[in-house]
């Protein structure tokens, strides 16, 4: 269970009317709008640099997808928050230790195998989390995931042709996957560790199931893909009390990249 | 003032006949209402409320259609509110048959599944898929090997 401690920076002013369903909820979506915003932004960094150009174009519109489907989730927050900050103030307006993403998407972007071991990891946990989310109490939410689920599929199957040809490779390939895995590996299950609003997530009909129960059909599903690939099973999850606080060195860089503008200019729009 | 005696009968129909003439941004051989992406159309004598479904969620033509539906309804002479909404999911099976018509003419195959896409120029069915991304979230990267041309080809959601 993550520290409640950790959240204190932004999100425990959800001070409002309700039984703790909105500070549930808000939490939720600015866990999951801050996954998508910030691996949204890390594979930007590939537009331009991309292996080949077919990759660059495909990289890029991943992360073109994962920016609207956090901007798209921040939407949802301001409804519920409802404090007078727009979508651009919460994408942009935090300190890096205000972000909810997992630990997971904190580790610099690395060369192709790492981010597609990113990737990999990010969007198979993410997908289960989706599915959780389909038939959510909260509608604005279902049909949102609807959507997102629809678009997520490229992502998935862009991601395990990816998976599967560097596993398949052997030699370079294959050693630089394995040292991706080994790098992010105890870093994997923060994806779907457990919020500190859990219970009321789940009592409120937010999303079907406890993120145990999500994490164990991930780790299945993970794990039979790597038996058949020959590699090495997914560790247990290192430090879970700190699974989306705590940020690296890694991240603040990428932060003082994406609120560039921002910061230059306030109120800008690009 | 006195109000045209049309406006007094306005309806839902009107409006869609006008968001007939916006074209997509970037496809201009096809209508918003052919692409499917009309969702509602509410006209009261407050105004006129446009439900548009987004194509993809991030999706970066919005804003534009947003204000060329605006624009296409201004003579209507009311105040007009344009909002996106995931209601229901954008398919590409909301395109119409006019709308598939149209892409082709843009030189873009219509969606019918990865493996059944035949090609916008010469209607060859011996294509191959380059790439699911191209140079739009909504298109993916084809080659024709009858005609020997690359193309693009809707994707299917």
């Amino acid at each position: 269970m993550t520290d409640p401690a950790a959240f204190a920076p932004i999100a425990m002013d959800f001070d409002g009317p309700g039984d703790g369903r909105e500070r549930a909820l808000a939490l939720l979506l600015l866990s999951m709008a801050d996954d998508e915003f910030v691996i949204g932004f890390s594979d930007s960094e590939w537009t331009g640099i991309g292996p080949i150009l077919e990759e660059d174009v495909a990289i890029s519109s991943l992360a073109q997808d994962e920016l609207g489907h956090a901007q798209a989730l921040y939407r949802l927050l301001v409804d519920v928050v409802a404090d007078g900050r727009d979508p651009d103030a919460w994408a942009y307006d935090r300190p890096p230790e205000g972000y909810l993403h997992a630990r997971l998407l904190d580790h610099h972007r690395g060369d192709w195998a790492t981010t597609i071991a990113r990737r990999y990891l990010y969007d198979t946990a993410d997908a289960v989390r989706l599915e959780a989310l389909a038939a959510s109490t909260h509608a604005p939410l279902a049909e949102l995931v609807a959507k997102i689920r629809r678009e997520e599929r490229y992502h998935l199957m862009h991601v395990q042709t990816w998976i599967e040809r560097l596993a398949d490779a052997g030699g370079e390939s294959r050693e630089r996957l394995l040292a991706a895995l080994a790098a992010m590996g105890p870093d994997a299950g923060t994806v779907l560790a457990p919020l500190p609003a859990e219970a009321a997530i789940v009592r409120h009909g937010i999303m079907a199931e406890p993120f145990a129960a999500l994490e164990e059909r991930w780790r299945d599903g993970v794990g039979a893909t790597f038996r058949r690939l020959g590699l090495p099973g997914l560790p247990v999850t290192r430090d879970p009390g700190t699974a989306r606080s705590g940020h690296s060195d890694a991240f603040r860089a990428l932060h003082a990249e994406l609120t560039m503008v921002r910061r230059s200019e306030a109120g800008a729009t690009w | 003032m006195t109000a045209p005696a049309a406006e007094f009968s306005l309806t839902a129909a009107d409006v869609r006949e006008r968001l007939a003439a916006v074209v997509d941004p970037e496809i201009p051989t096809v209508s918003i209402v052919d692409l499917g992406l009309v969702h509602g159309i509410r006209v009261s004598d407050a105004g006129i409320a446009v439900e548009l479904l987004p194509t993809f969620v991030a999706c970066p033509a919005l804003e534009v259609i947003r204000s060329a539906v605006a624009d296409a309804l201004a003579p209507l002479g009311r105040p007009v509110r344009v909002a996106f909404t995931f209601a229901v999911p954008w398919t590409t099976d909301r395109l119409t048959a006019d709308g598939r018509a149209g892409l082709r003419r843009a030189g873009i195959a219509p969606p019918s599944g990865l493996v059944d896409v035949r090609c916008p120029f010469c209607d060859s069915a011996s294509v191959a898929m380059d790439s699911a991304f191209g140079p739009a979230l909504c298109r993916a990267l084809f080659y024709c090997r009858g005609c020997r041309q690359p193309f693009e080809a809707f994707k299917p959601v």
